[in-house]
């Protein structure tokens, strides 16, 4: 693997590789007083965030100190739109100072692929930690590696993907990741918020949540933003109001009940409690909410593994 | 002074010698030859009138690293124009007498081909209120077309407001057709590509609904309007239905618009960035029988130079736009003639004589015949080139198409009898 930048072309045989390498990390680390592995000692890792992010970035950068990389974190406020070096001079400087391998995260879809064209001669890896509207092919992943532990497998497994479809990248890499590996993806959403042209993906669509539940193995709940709603200025109006949201698909402790008992809940975070997601729910144990953010170090620790250290690396 | 056009073929139909004295054809087929004739060898070549440009980017004032009147003039009399339409989205914005008849006088000076600004419809491009339509229809650059490009007149009232002054003008109003509200953050054509690939979408209902609201305008304004760069073939089918109905609207396609497509969209390389968005092969499909079929009116290029800086970037940070005076031709040859859609006297209405017509240029788009001006570009149609950015003679080099191979060279464009360009280089 030289880059990963996307679960969309993602070779099932690959994926389900890292997905093999972080269960092994995950049963190595376990019970462990000290989790340090010397697997990178000497490569240098940098995250470079044009997006405010608390949990990818903590857990990437866990990630790469654990397997001992030199991690060093870049927070751009701004984007070469307004100010500022452009994000090309920025990833020629960030090589050319020694990095192995760059994390980035950019409002503009195709961000990281672009840096990786850039980085071509330079041989560095790039990770994609979520490009505009496009992907986010390590949340997939962890997603994967959570649902494969709850499941066993995810062959044949029925997956719904909640809310907020066309603006949400966790949602595309899931699509095309979590039918690779053998599951049925269905999504659940108001027409408004699913991208016009959703019927040439590998899913199914329903706009009522009540009847796919009884059928699924798993939900993902989306995050929705409270800029989406009307009032939410100029352009917005993707549904009437919060509430009315919540009514129509929202996973309210009435819907759990409609779940199989084996069914999980899962959730990207950051969670708006009440919203697309009742306390209860989030809490109670189909969810899998906490093991997503542990799995996430593991798998991320696993995708730095095969870029960095296994053979056919990048470098 | 005389210049012998030797054994060419007039619309790629019958050979002929055609004598050019004085800036004017004065002899076509069997010619007495005058001792001092400059002789260009066509060898069956084919003679079309000079292509004329409805829609240009010079970028001068304002931009004049990514293009002058000067570079730009050399682009346009390379690719076989005689004529073409300079857009008023400069800085300053060309919405007043002073700016075009600065770019108007610039065009004479470097004399490669006339310059012809456009007007702004709004002041500043603002889309509040009108510019001074009259005052540049009447100054000495005698403004015919009026645009906003780049920008929607959006307001339907002001829209109306404008094509009902221009019928006291003779003049077009030329709209660039896109619904702000429906666009708002767009990137890329709303289809299949851009939602697997993350693009907010710029749907075709956004140029359609405001092709059809100033369709109905026009109609009742009883006023002429051109529509710029269509995309879509929803586009084709309202300009049908309101041309059916006795609207006074002409309409122009991108040489893009007719070979590239959405697929460009996966490498998120900002040079396939353009507005209106590359659509889907049905569409481009569509579009050439649109053209073909007469619905569409003309080939205008959509030239728009852009600096490395604005391109080499992510893709919301890039610039829309194309360069394409060199190569609108060969996409033309490759999309129509190679088809078989168009002949090569199809080719000439809609390069030359409907877009003449169109910015009411008396001058130009003239039949090939005696007594006629030598506006005039020699096409040698078997001939083949690869397009490279770098050798293009516009200052930026923003083409979609380097590397690619493409037919149909020009091999001589005259400008009043005066040789402008000859065998790709300025004359």
């Amino acid at each position: 693997m030289k880059h990963l930048l996307a679960t969309d072309g993602l070779d099932p045989a690959l994926a389900t590789a890292v997905l093999d390498t972080a269960d092994e990390l995950k049963h190595t680390l376990l019970g462990r007083e000290v989790r340090k592995l010397p697997t990178l000692r000497g490569r240098t890792v940098i995250t470079l965030f044009y997006e405010n992010s608390t949990r990818t970035r903590v857990s990437f950068e866990i990630a790469g100190k654990w397997m001992s990389a030199d991690v060093v974190n870049v927070s751009a406020s701004s984007s070469s739109v307004n100010k500022g070096e452009s994000l090309r001079d920025t990833a020629l400087t960030l090589a050319a100072a020694g990095a192995d391998c760059v994390i980035i995260r950019h409002p503009a879809s195709g961000a990281a692929q672009r840096l990786s064209g850039w980085l071509a001669d330079a041989g560095t890896a790039v990770v994609n930690a979520g490009d505009g509207t496009h992907e986010h092919p390590t949340q997939a992943l962890l997603d994967a590696a959570t649902l494969r532990e709850r499941l066993g497998s995810l062959k044949d497994r029925r997956i719904a993907i909640v809310g907020d479809v066309l603006h949400s990248r966790v949602a595309r890499s899931n699509i095309h990741l979590l039918s690779s590996l053998g599951a049925e993806v269905v999504l659940v959403a108001p027409p408004t918020l699913l991208p016009y042209g959703v019927e040439t993906l590998p899913v199914t669509v329903s706009h009522d949540l009540d009847a796919e539940l009884p059928a699924v193995d798993a939900v993902m709940m989306l995050r929705v933003q409270a800029e989406r709603m009307a009032g939410g200025g100029p352009g917005q109006s993707f549904f009437p109001s919060a509430r009315e949201y919540s009514i129509a698909y929202g996973l309210s402790e009435k819907r759990l009940g409609l779940l199989p008992e084996h069914a999980v809940v899962l959730h990207p975070g950051p969670m708006l409690r009440g919203m697309e997601i009742a306390s209860a729910v989030a809490d109670s144990p189909a969810s899998a909410i906490t093991e997503q953010v542990r799995n996430g170090v593991h798998v991320r620790m696993a995708v730095l593994y095969h870029l960095l250290a296994s053979e056919g690396a990048a470098a | 002074m005389s210049t012998l056009i030797k054994s060419a073929r007039p619309y790629g139909e019958d050979v002929a010698d055609v004598l050019i004295e004085d800036g004017v054809i004065t002899a076509i087929g069997a010619v007495d030859v005058p001792a001092d004739a400059e002789i260009i060898e066509a060898d069956g070549q084919v003679l079309l009138p000079g292509f004329v440009d409805l829609h240009t980017h010079l970028r001068e004032p304002g931009r004049e690293d990514t293009e002058t009147i000067d570079s730009g003039s050399a682009a346009a009399a390379l690719g076989g124009y005689t004529a073409v339409f300079a857009m008023a989205n400069t800085d300053p914005v060309a919405d007043n007498a002073v700016i075009v008849e600065h770019v108007w006088r610039r065009g004479q000076e470097v004399g490669l081909v006339d310059v012809h600004p456009v007007g702004a419809v709004t002041v500043g491009l603002k889309g509040e209120r009108l510019a001074e339509l009259g005052t540049m229809a009447k100054s000495q650059a005698q403004v015919k077309v009026f645009s906003d490009d780049g920008l929607c007149v959006a307001d339907p009232l002001l829209m109306r407001r404008a094509l009902e002054y221009s019928t006291a003008l003779d003049v077009v109003i030329a709209q660039h057709a896109e619904e702000p509200r429906l666009t708002v953050g767009a990137q890329a054509h709303e289809g299949e590509q851009a939602a697997r690939l993350g693009y907010p979408g710029w749907p075709a209902a956004a140029e359609e609904s405001i092709v059809a609201r100033d369709c109905l305008l026009a109609l009742h304004a009883k006023a002429r309007l051109h529509v710029c760069h269509v995309s879509t073939s929803g586009t084709a089918d309202v300009l049908r239905w309101a041309k059916e109905r006795g609207t006074n609207v002409s309409a122009e396609v991108t040489p893009h618009h007719l070979l590239l497509t959405d697929e460009r969209l996966a490498t998120y390389d900002p040079v396939n960035k353009v507005n209106p968005p590359l659509r889907t092969s049905s569409d481009a499909e569509k579009l050439r029988a649109a053209l073909a079929e007469g619905v569409i009116d003309c080939v205008a290029t959509d030239h728009a130079p852009h600096a490395v800086q604005d391109k080499d970037c992510e893709w919301s940070a890039a610039r829309p736009g194309m360069l394409g005076l060199q190569t609108a031709l060969s996409i033309v040859a490759e999309t129509m003639v190679r088809t078989g859609l168009l002949d090569w006297r199809g080719v000439a209405r809609v390069m030359s004589e409907r877009p003449a017509e169109i910015g009411n240029l008396p001058d130009h788009g003239r039949p090939i015949a005696v007594g006629e001006p030598a506006n005039l570009t020699l096409v040698d149609p078997d001939a083949e080139w690869t397009v490279r950015g770098a050798e293009l003679a516009s200052i930026a080099a923003n083409t979609p198409y380097e590397g690619m191979r493409l037919p149909g060279v020009v091999t001589a464009t005259l400008l009043r009898g005066r040789i402008t360009a000859r065998d790709g280089k300025i004359a």
